[in-house]
């Protein structure tokens, strides 16, 4: 199928899911985030769409003022079809429903998004940091990042002040 | 040595019991395999078969209460330095560390911008041996082993530290 | 086997242990013996690569890359240009895609022979460690001849490579590849036809079609599941088109489909098919200078890309953002050894501690690149 019939199918489904946004590229779509989790279910067990395959979860932090967002990449193993799924949320609050359960590497997907840019997925069974430490301060990859100055008594950045090592 | 020399026959050996300990203690080190990252490989590598480490007396051991070297090869992350120092501290004296990689050295190429990397494992225990390279080759490592056993003969394990 | 209710204790195995796959921590429930539970915890080595790509320029990722999975530096190299080059509509010459392809093959060869020899150690048997490890070390002394490292090399740029290969390079990898091929049935009879590596691996630890695909496994371990699946093969890239190769998937010989001898036979018949790919692209190499491609200045257009190579580990997937800087917006790495790892609470449940060691040793991860 290819992506406008994707889109048919689900904006038939689930009114007002599919946002438009010119600047996205041919195989990206931008959805509205609180239908998320019944939209999901629909393309993994739907036989024309069948999207078995969630290659990747990334997160993405578009500027200090702007917001956050998630993107997934599906992909379908018996039509050989891809969709590129973004999600925006907002930076003060950032939240959407988990997939974790219809594709069950979302679990440690999600926790690294989490743990890098501090977006909650609700339902999630166990959502913590996976890479950073527990009690790390901050996320990391966000683009307002400050790192903290030590951790547990150790001195975190290589000098105090930024200079020389240029 | 000087009046005793060759007043008696071959197979009795004057020495200084600093000298003599020195050389007993040096030459069969035992070093702890704490391989975390790339120079892990390097160091089996020369554990392996093309450059093998028992051949100067060093063999691998998992526990640390085993070990006399620790060897550090890798990078040693906020995560993971405080079970270095754990390590480190169950080790039985006499021990002793070498810094394998430019990663344990200083940070190696995650120093700018690695806000969870430890900038040097020598922020967390004494290193004795720096040996650089990312990675160093297994000729590398050996050498700074053999400059470690270098180190370690010329020790006074006898002599009072004094305070 | 079922899972034996009662008293439970908690076992911690690492984050130091003298399996050699890196930094990882175990937290395993069990009785004693039997593992109910097993709960990964990773992070220890944890570099901040996705943070360095997003303050250095693209050329300078390239190393960075390398030392996320050590252990096949020319396949995420390659992973990361093939990327960049859909990203920037770049079109290489010939000569570097065939070299691209033979560094890529032998990487692939190097990178199996020590995920065996390393699985054979945590079994028991350290023969064929040293074996597999003394051909491997012939292999880094060809990477060595051509770009000057034995592990990490720095070698695939966006838009060509850094050195051209040097003279003779063609008749010592001929030369290799005929030393090689006997090699692999030597190995088959020291290991894996061994009675008791047999026992410790046939029917252990079995991984069923359906949960390896949701739980994002690929490479060797998803076909060892029996799912014919090779980005190679069915979204090919560069010129993989072009060469005859097979794609070995796990039939079950000695036990059921997907358990630990499945994957660790994948990968052995993987070897056999990278020495015929090699022998192909060393036939028809064109003439050709290797720097004529490359941009002065790598300044991609606005837009993303999502882009996968198959690692020997799987699906390797790179997602770059680019805003119209010389330094990307964002850079993830979707790496294949993160989804094998994710699994190996599901299929370990009701097996023995020993067994966890055999089955963590059939995944093939590298932590390098499951921690970035």
């Amino acid at each position: 199928m290819t992506l406008a019939e994707i889109k048919v199918a689900i904006e038939s489904l689930f009114p007002g899911t599919i946002l438009e946004n010119e600047e996205l590229a041919d195989h990206q779509v931008e959805f509205k985030g609180d239908q998320w989790l019944e939209v999901a279910t629909f393309m993994k067990n739907d036989p024309d769409l069948s999207f078995d395959q969630l290659e990747c979860i990334t997160g993405f932090d578009t500027g200090v003022e702007g917001s956050l967002q998630t993107r997934y990449n599906f992909h379908s193993m018996e039509h050989r079809h891809k969709i590129e799924v973004i999600i925006s949320h907002d930076r003060e609050n950032p939240k959407v429903a988990s997939i974790e359960k219809i594709w069950r590497i979302g679990d440690w997907f999600e926790r690294e998004t989490y743990d890098m840019f501090g977006i909650v997925y609700e339902g999630h069974r166990d959502l913590r940091r996976i890479l950073c430490p527990d009690d790390w301060e901050g996320w990391p990859l966000r683009k307002d990042y400050e790192g903290q100055l030590d951790y547990h008594g150790i001195m975190v950045p290589k000098m105090k002040e930024e200079s020389g090592w240029e | 040595m000087g009046v005793l020399e060759n007043k008696f026959q071959d197979n009795i050996v004057v020495a200084s019991l600093d000298k003599l300990l020195g050389w007993a203690r040096s030459t069969s080190p035992w070093y702890f395999q704490f391989g975390l990252a790339c120079c892990a490989i390097e160091m089996m590598a020369s554990a392996a078969s093309r450059h093998d480490l028992e051949r100067i007396g060093m063999m691998p051991r998992s526990s640390p209460r085993q070990a006399d070297v620790m060897i550090v090869a890798g990078t040693v992350t906020m995560k993971m330095a405080l079970r270095v120092k754990k390590l480190y501290e169950q080790m039985a004296d006499p021990k002793y560390v070498i810094s394998m990689g430019s990663c344990a050295t200083s940070g190696g190429p995650y120093w700018q911008h690695g806000y969870h990397v430890l900038k040097g494992v020598d922020l967390v225990v004494p290193v004795d041996v720096y040996v650089p390279g990312c990675p160093p080759r297994p000729e590398a490592l050996i050498e700074g082993l053999l400059k470690l056993q270098e180190k370690i003969q010329t020790e006074r394990p006898l002599t009072r530290k004094s305070a | 086997m079922g899972v034996v209710k009662g008293d439970q204790m908690i076992l911690n195995i690492g984050p130091q242990h003298p399996s050699t796959h890196g930094v990882l921590r175990l937290e395993v429930m069990t009785d004693g013996e039997i593992v109910s539970e097993i709960r990964p915890h990773l992070g220890y080595l944890h570099r901040c690569f996705e943070k360095h790509c997003e303050n250095v320029t693209y050329e300078q990722v390239i190393p960075f890359t390398d030392r996320c999975d050590y252990l096949a530096s020319m396949n995420s190299n390659f992973g990361y240009v093939v990327a960049m080059e859909e990203l920037m509509e770049i079109k290489v010459p010939e000569r570097v895609e065939y070299i691209r392809v033979i560094m890529g093959e032998l990487n692939r060869i190097a990178s199996h022979l020590l995920a065996l020899g390393v699985y054979g150690l945590d079994i028991g048997a350290f023969t064929p460690f040293l074996y597999m490890l003394r051909d491997r070390e012939r292999i880094l002394d060809m990477f060595e001849y051509t770009c000057g490292a034995r592990l990490l090399y720095n070698y695939m740029w966006v838009g060509g490579l850094s050195h051209d290969l040097p003279k003779d390079f063609e008749k010592i990898c001929i030369d290799f590849l005929d030393y090689f091929e006997p090699q692999i049935s030597e190995y088959n009879q020291l290991l894996t036809y061994n009675k008791i590596f047999v026992e410790r691996t046939a029917d252990v630890g079995v991984l069923p079609a359906d949960v390896a695909v949701s739980y994002g496994v690929t490479g060797p371990n998803l076909r060892a599941s029996g799912v014919k699946w090779d980005v190679r093969k069915d979204e090919p890239y560069s010129i993989y088109d072009r060469f005859d190769f097979e794609v070995p998937i796990g039939t079950g010989e000695l036990g059921t489909i997907g358990d630990c001898f499945d994957r660790y036979l994948v990968r052995m018949q993987e070897v056999r098919e990278s020495v015929k790919i090699i022998r192909q692209a060393l036939k028809d190499i064109p003439g050709g200078d290797v720097h004529q491609a490359l941009p002065k200045k790598i300044r991609p257009p606005k837009g993303s890309v999502y882009r996968r190579t198959e690692s020997p580990r799987g699906d390797l997937g790179y997602y770059i953002v680019s805003d119209g800087t010389p330094v990307a917006s964002r850079l993830k790495m979707r790496s294949p050894a993160f989804t094998s790892l994710s699994v190996l609470d599901e299929i370990s449940r009701g097996w023995m501690i020993s067994d966890v060691i055999a089955i963590l040793g059939s995944l093939d991860i590298v932590l390098g690149e499951i921690d970035r």
